[in-house]
């Protein structure tokens, strides 16, 4: 079909649903496929037909859709993410039993294969990471570094909408048309339009954009709140070490995400407009496409796991009751990582044809990096080192990251020398190892934070039983899981591949599916967790919003925090600034004077470019014109429109103020402080007693 | 030497006389400064593009052919003018000059922005009739996909100019418009910069090398 004459519906056509392949063909494959669509139907039917019964339309659109309040973004950041780690997780199972039922074809066809590693990858990476730790950074940043609100609320929310929209664009994949099989990394000339005609790196091609230029708008967000709105006497070498991980992803963020955004959209440029970038043809080069793939591709691992290293030196810290070991040498190795991530992309195409001198020093820059993450593992080991250490959830899944990240982190450190990596490249080897470095090290470090910061952000506690449910299950699932990919990679079994045939594989086959059964429980005992703990809400309830002796400003003020934070801005005085507080008895000070507050007015603006973008995106894969250019000058009318807005601020008065606060600091004051003994009991409101002696 | 005032950024600062809008535009200046440093990459990374595919003609018209010089020049001529009047309705916000000198060099800018597309698409339309198509070689994909990204970059320079010649009409001169027009300037001479680039790597470079 030409891209030029095609109808009112574009390409898109009855035989584009799945039920149309069903009907044709009833195999295990389609009934797969078909059972996919209806989860996404069902759930849309679902969570529509629940909103309407329970009336939540309205306050939905109030209190959320509409809201400019960092932390609520936040929330909908996780929300969103934790719905699309269910889907990547349950790919992840399918793959592994489809490798598990050979030797032989399996059960999937091999495009279906195909197609689930490509949005596993692009799922886990762009719709679950990325999401989830601006997520946090987006309820956390503001909280510590004493700010009332990010520096530009509109565009985080935009950039909110952006992400979103592009991540139901895999949702539609599944129910319209077929998703890429080219991998994460959509590699052409294979993606190219002479290979692959369809629909399906199209779906990819856009959602990578939006959600880049999302991701960009947010990363600019938080370089700026950072650098412009910290509280006084809130100094660089005072910020807790998490907002220093965030500034340097966000410096990551505003430098990568542009290679990406450049490949994605000369790759449409080629598909769409039959340009020559990337082609066989005409002097095409698809070289050029892997160095800004990986040009990107490098620093995004470090722009996830950078703000994962922040947490967990949050969790050690708070879970030792010490002050965190080496803060100068840890801020030093953030930066020192951040900026080698940059020289080091290469190492992801070593096979690719180069001279074995730039694969040499490429390889050395790599193995660098290792001593900056080195230095970090030391820090956080001399951390608990001689601390009074509590084994919380949080700290339970630090511990997890610290024993298997140091293997994912020196299985790197083979993977870096060429020659080694010209044996297992494209292998499981490859595969075990990335997931060691990203499960124990970002999704641990993220759901540690969701586990640390929940309370923060609703009022009450996690259930501790499903925690450590939810912390096993993980652990052992990841073992069984990804240790024996290790293995078969080095025995030669290639990445991706949908059927083998050598019986030796067999029983590292088996056990990864074991493994993948576990980590699908792990990912179940945490939405148990959810029910257990909002169906106990009242027994773990800490309004007064301390409980856990915590050492930052987020824990000097109330659980859910007010929609302006901080009653009175704070006067920063020492590095954990709120732990030196409470030792010298000083914490939940009166206020004499309150003001009136300025916060950001609710906009539909970022609702708005979500949907827009949507139909835009779907417009453009099925090549409906007329919609893709409707949808176009919709959004720049919407921009244009937005900016003829300017009472963008209300005013929340000072009395106001003043009887919130003053009714919180009565509950603190007439509470009865808990020790950590008794951390985890109901007594625990929020507001600790030291029971040891800082040590310093 | 005068002391910094609290509050400043990098370029043209409103300044005292203009201090609840100078304090305002602080923070959102330096966020525009860096995503002008990300944009900034997507252009380098279209420039490296060009230079890794200036052989990459496979046979097809080449820099030789169809660079038409004199038009290069008086774009560049309109374009570095309009960045020297753009500079010239800031001095006027910022010295308090009547409103009518703010507009008036404004205006100007705007007409020598059009006039840049107006000639730039007339070259792009003189390429095409000699066969410089992007379809044609990678060569061309290079140019085509970093010449008119800079010409959209002008052309939504130009829709941001009327859209805030209405509102200086609808709300007058609020520290907000203010705030917007200090963008603005900074975002036009960025214009020129990537523009400096575009002649010497992508005319002058091709010529040299192509």
């Amino acid at each position: 079909m030409n891209s030029s004459d095609t109808g009112f519906f574009g390409r898109l056509t009855w035989d584009a649903f799945p039920i149309a392949g069903l009907i044709q063909n009833p195999s295990a494959n389609e009934i797969i496929a078909n059972a996919a669509a209806a989860i996404v139907i069902i759930g849309v039917v679902a969570v529509v037909g629940l909103l309407t019964w329970f009336r939540l339309w309205g306050p939905l659109w109030r209190d959320w859709l509409t809201s400019a309040d960092h932390k609520k973004i936040g929330i909908m950041y996780i929300v969103f993410a934790i719905v699309m780690l269910a889907r990547g997780v349950l790919e992840g199972v399918v793959m592994r039993a489809q490798q598990a039922a050979g030797p032989g074809d399996g059960f999937l066809a091999p495009e279906h294969f195909a197609e689930l590693f490509s949005t596993h990858g692009t799922i886990m990476i762009f719709f679950v990471a990325v999401p989830f730790v601006f997520g946090l950074a987006n309820f956390l940043v503001p909280l510590m570094i004493g700010a009332r609100d990010v520096a530009f609320p509109v565009m985080n929310q935009i950039g909110l909408g952006l992400t979103v929209s592009a991540g139901m664009m895999l949702m539609v994949s599944l129910v319209v048309g077929e998703f890429s099989t080219g991998g994460w990394t959509a590699y052409p000339p294979y993606t190219g339009a002479a290979f692959n005609p369809g629909v399906g790196p199209d779906y990819w091609i856009w959602a990578i954009v939006v959600s880049g230029v999302g991701t960009t708008l947010t990363g600019i967000n938080f370089a700026v709140t950072i650098y412009k709105l910290r509280a006084p006497g809130m100094k660089f070498m005072r910020l807790p070490m998490y907002c220093w991980t965030i500034i340097c992803s966000s410096i990551l963020i505003v430098f990568a995400m542009p290679p990406l955004g450049v490949a994605a959209l000369l790759l449409a440029a080629d598909r769409y407009l039959d340009f020559h970038f990337f082609t066989n043809d005409l002097g095409g080069n698809m070289m050029n496409y892997a160095n800004l793939f990986w040009l990107f591709g490098h620093p995004e691992v470090y722009l996830l796991v950078l703000p994962a290293y922040g947490i967990y030196s949050e969790v050690f810290a708070t879970f030792s009751a010490k002050r965190l070991y080496g803060y100068n040498s840890l801020v030093i190795a953030t930066m020192s990582i951040a900026i080698m991530s940059f020289t080091v992309w290469l190492h992801h195409f070593f096979t690719m044809g180069q001279s074995a001198l730039i694969n040499a020093v490429f390889g050395i820059a790599t193995m660098l990096i290792a001593i900056p993450t080195g230095v970090k593992v030391y820090d956080w080991m001399a951390t608990l080192y001689r601390g009074r250490i509590r084994f919380s959830v949080p700290m339970l899944y630090s511990l997890s990251f610290l024993m298997l990240f140091v293997i994912g982190g020196l299985s790197g450190v083979v993977l870096a020398n060429p020659t080694v990596d010209y044996q297992v490249h494209n292998t499981l080897f490859l595969v075990a190892h990335f997931h060691n470095v990203l499960l124990p090290g970002v999704l641990f470090g993220l759901l540690a934070a969701y586990n640390y910061w929940f309370p923060k952000a609703f009022g009450f506690r996690l259930n501790e039983f499903w925690g450590r449910v939810s912390v096993f299950c993980w652990t052992v699932g990841f073992l069984l899981t990804f240790m024996p990919l290790y293995f078969v990679g080095l025995m030669g079994m290639p990445r991706r591949s949908f059927s083998w045939e050598d019986p030796s594989f067999h029983p590292y086959m088996i056990t990864a599916v074991i493994g993948a059964l576990v980590i699908t429980c792990g990912l179940f005992s945490i939405l148990i967790q959810l029910w257990v703990s909002i169906r106990d809400r009242d027994k773990s309830c800490a309004p007064i919003g301390d409980p856990w002796d915590g050492r930052t400003l987020e824990w000097s003020i109330p659980s859910p925090p007010p929609p302006y934070n901080f009653a009175i801005i704070p006067i920063v005085t020492d590095r954990d600034d709120f732990a030196a507080t409470k030792e010298r008895g000083a914490a939940y000070p009166t206020p004499e004077v309150y003001e009136d507050i300025e916060m950001p007015r609710n906009t539909g603006i970022g609702f708005a470019f979500c949907v827009l973008s949507g139909v835009w995106m779907f417009a453009l894969v099925w090549w409906i014109w007329w919609l893709a250019a409707l949808m176009t000058i919709a959004m720049i009318l919407a921009f244009i429109i937005w900016s003829f807005d300017t009472s963008t601020e209300i005013i929340i008065p000072a009395e106001e103020v003043r009887k919130e606060h003053e009714a919180w600091l009565e509950l603190a004051h007439s509470t009865k402080a808990v020790d950590r003994d008794h951390e985890s009991t109901p007594e625990n409101l929020g507001l600790a007693r030291p029971d040891m002696e800082a040590v310093t | 030497m005068k002391r910094a005032p609290r509050h400043s950024y990098p370029g043209i600062n409103l300044g005292e006389d203009h201090a609840s809008a100078h304090k305002a535009t602080e923070v959102v200046t330096f966020g525009f400064w860096v995503f002008l440093m990300s944009d900034l990459v997507y252009f380098g990374l279209m420039f490296a593009i060009y230079i890794t595919m200036i052989d990459a003609q496979a046979g097809g018209p080449g820099p030789h052919e169809l660079f038409d010089l004199k038009s290069i020049f008086a774009q560049t001529l309109i374009l570095l003018t309009s960045s020297l009047t753009v500079g010239l309705a800031m001095l006027a916000l910022k010295y308090n000059l009547p409103r009518a000198r703010v507009v008036f060099w404004f205006g100007v800018t705007l007409a020598l922005g059009l006039s840049f597309l107006a000639l730039e698409i007339r070259d792009f339309m003189n390429m095409a009739e000699q066969g410089g198509v992007p379809q044609r070689s990678g060569f061309l994909s290079a140019f085509y996909g970093l010449v008119p990204l800079h010409g959209l970059h002008v052309a939504s320079g130009c829709l941001w100019l009327i859209v805030l010649g209405i509102q200086l009409k609808v709300f007058g001169l609020t520290d907000l418009l203010m705030s917007r027009m200090v963008r603005l300037a900074l975002f036009w001479h960025f214009l020129d910069l990537i523009w400096i680039g575009i002649i010497t790597i992508v005319y002058f470079g091709g010529l040299a090398y192509g």
